[in-house]
């Protein structure tokens, strides 16, 4: 994995459930079928309600219409993001969307697995909010050697809580890369 | 130091004397449960990482409920279930419930209770976050998403950090409008929806001991909404009288010890505890029921893993018996053997399903249905602007449907009260 994330930040509240982040509806679509799956990147953070898409102005949709990807590919959250319901669908339809890494306060223990497991995004947690510093468009780089996130339009670097134990899933890309690197599965 | 009920099934389960909160462990894990909205995805990672000649790690340990859509024309869905079947017969699984079969069992979690699935002092992991409403009988149970079941079908194991753990204890006599959605949302009301991210909840006390084993899984189901790994209610009398004859040989039973470590303990009389709900658009947002009495309401729904048990329609059964519902009222059981005994449980002379019928409710055959809004013809979905008065579990912008539906989670008592009053109800007011 490289060491470094650049791309443009979409900013979103608290409590963003997996239901925003991926409707029920839309749960239906293959996960390998190659032309369903990019459904997942269509319908991506479609039940965001639209005042609080892409803060802090809001009404920023985060897929253009007819789109099946993102401009943005860094998502800055706030507390608990990814709570609710256990699909697996919801960091996988940030992926298709071409989200490369969350930065929030907290994350629901759920999503955070299975970002990490999946190896479908990179979770990171803040020690504080940084969702009412960043806005939507801001151009961002995410180091993760260094544990921090800058914004290139402002200049300022803030810091980002260590991935800790889970550090080394993330670097092998997901739980069965890990197993077969730590020979707990056969190669 | 002691230990508690959790730290002590997840240090059996790792094979080791004891853990400490905080540590990750390699977990032997006994049941692994999936459905068909999660199933297929999972059963693809696995096929991928292990090789078309894969083999599961145990077969009778794989539990299969289809249960979120069944009855839709939707393609895909029904691709879904069809996906399973094949994948059923292909590996001979004998714990698949065919829908459109008489093995059809509808809802997960109510089925692993219903099927003995759920064994005191055992490790459960399901492709669902309500997973957790198993913690009910004395054993872990938690959700997982498909990667991590993937691992599971293969290798019967998986990683977990020890989870701290909160107390709740419950003292007092229920009063009869009271439920235990009641204490869960004023859980909810009191600590939000990241109030105990990571722990496990554990639930004691007498009004807890009072209540029937499918009550007990109305508390720990909700556990997830507080963010929770898991709930937990230690195994007594209640819990072996429900089990016996559907657990097949012994099982151990764990209980916390007297100087185990808590994060936080809460104590309640529920004596003093009036019925709630909680407001759109959070589980979080309690509101007594009397103070939201009067609340223009469109919809009332009563079903779900959290709502849908013989105990919901008991309870709904006692205010609408002889009354005519004022709103479109829906009712979907949570399993084949719930609908049962609608149809021969009695109140006051007629089954329960006569006095929804002659109330004016719409009765489904169970499944998931609605709570979580599914393919448009989702019977009960939420339309437009509805609001909906649910004894479901979410309320989250869009859950049930619509995105510009707004839903009151709450107890079956005051669900049929708003249904007879024709807009939110405190079911005190009516008992």
């Amino acid at each position: 994995m490289n060491n470094k994330i650049t791309g443009r930040a979409y900013v979103l509240g608290d409590n963003i459930d997996t239901d925003q982040i991926i409707p029920a509806e839309h749960l239906v679509y293959s996960t390998s079928d190659p032309e369903e799956l990019k459904n997942y990147g269509r319908f991506a953070l479609s039940g965001v309600p639209p005042v609080e898409a892409g803060l802090p102005e809001g009404k920023k949709p985060f897929i253009k219409e007819n789109g099946f990807t993102s401009e943005f590919s860094v998502i800055i959250g706030g507390s608990n993001f990814g709570c609710g319901s256990s699909r697996e669908h919801a960091p996988l339809a940030l992926m298709v969307a071409g989200v490369k890494a969350v930065i929030a306060e907290s994350y629901a223990r759920i999503f955070y697995r299975n970002s990490v497991d999946g190896g479908f995004v990179i979770p990171f947690e803040t020690p504080v909010k940084l969702n009412n510093v960043f806005k939507t468009g801001d151009e961002v780089e995410v180091d993760f050697e260094n544990n921090t996130i800058t914004n290139l339009n402002s200049k300022k670097t803030y810091s980002l809580n260590s991935l800790g134990s889970v550090y080394d899933i993330v670097k092998a890309g997901g739980i069965f890369s890990y197993a077969r690197n730590t020979g707990m599965l056969a190669r | 130091m002691g230990m508690t009920i959790t730290e002590k099934i997840l240090a059996k389960s790792a094979g080791k004397s004891r853990l400490t909160p905080g540590e990750n462990v390699w977990l032997n894990v006994d049941v692994l449960m999936t459905h068909d909205v999660c199933g297929p995805p999972t059963i693809e990672i696995w096929k991928k990482e292990f090789g078309s000649e894969a083999k599961i790690w145990d077969k009778d340990k794989l539990v299969i409920f289809p249960d979120h859509y069944i009855f839709t024309e939707n393609v895909h869905a029904n691709r879904n279930v069809e996906m399973l079947r094949k994948f059923a017969r292909e590996q001979e699984l004998k714990n698949y419930y065919d829908p459109g079969t008489e093995r059809y069992k509808g809802v997960c979690h109510i089925a692993l209770a219903e099927e003995g699935f759920n064994v005191p002092g055992t490790v459960l992991f399901g492709t669902d976050s309500h997973t957790c409403t198993s913690g009910a009988f004395g054993m872990f149970s938690t959700g997982v998403g498909n990667t991590d079941a993937a691992f599971i079908m293969g290798t019967g194991k998986i990683w977990e950090k020890v989870p701290e753990s909160i107390k709740f204890t419950f003292n007092g006599k229920m009063p009869e409008y009271l439920t235990a959605k009641d204490l869960i949302l004023h859980i909810l009301g009191d600590i939000g929806t990241d109030g105990a991210t990571y722990c496990a909840m554990e639930f004691d006390g007498e009004a807890i001991e009072s209540l029937s084993m499918y009550e007990r899984m109305t508390l720990t189901n909700m556990a997830i909404e507080t963010g929770a790994i898991s709930g937990i209610i230690a195994v007594d009398k209640v819990t072996e009288e429900y089990l016996e004859g559907k657990v097949r040989g012994g099982y151990e039973v764990f209980r916390s010890d007297s100087d185990a470590k808590y994060l936080k303990t809460y104590s309640y009389d529920v004596s003093k505890l009036k019925p709630v709900v909680a407001q759109p658009h959070s589980p979080d947002k309690r509101a007594l029921a009397g103070e939201v009495s009067g609340t223009k309401v469109t919809k009332c729904y009563i079903g779900s893993c959290t709502g849908g048990k013989i105990t919901d329609f008991r309870f709904a059964a006692r205010i609408l018996s002889g009354k005519k519902v004022k709103l479109p009222t829906y009712i979907v059981p949570g399993s084949t053997s719930v609908a049962k005994m609608l149809t021969e449980e009695t109140y006051d002379g007629a089954t329960l399903k006569e006095i929804f019928l002659k109330a004016g409710c719409m009765i489904a055959p169970p499944s998931c249905a609605a709570c979580l809004g599914g393919p448009s013809d989702t019977f009960g979905r939420s339309v437009d602007g509805d609001v909906v008065v649910s004894t479901t579990n979410r309320n989250f912008p869009g859950r049930m449907g619509s995105k510009n539906a707004g839903v009151y989670l709450a107890s079956a008592l005051t669900v049929a009260a708003t249904a007879v009053k024709g807009s939110l109800a405190d079911p005190a007011e009516c008992m």
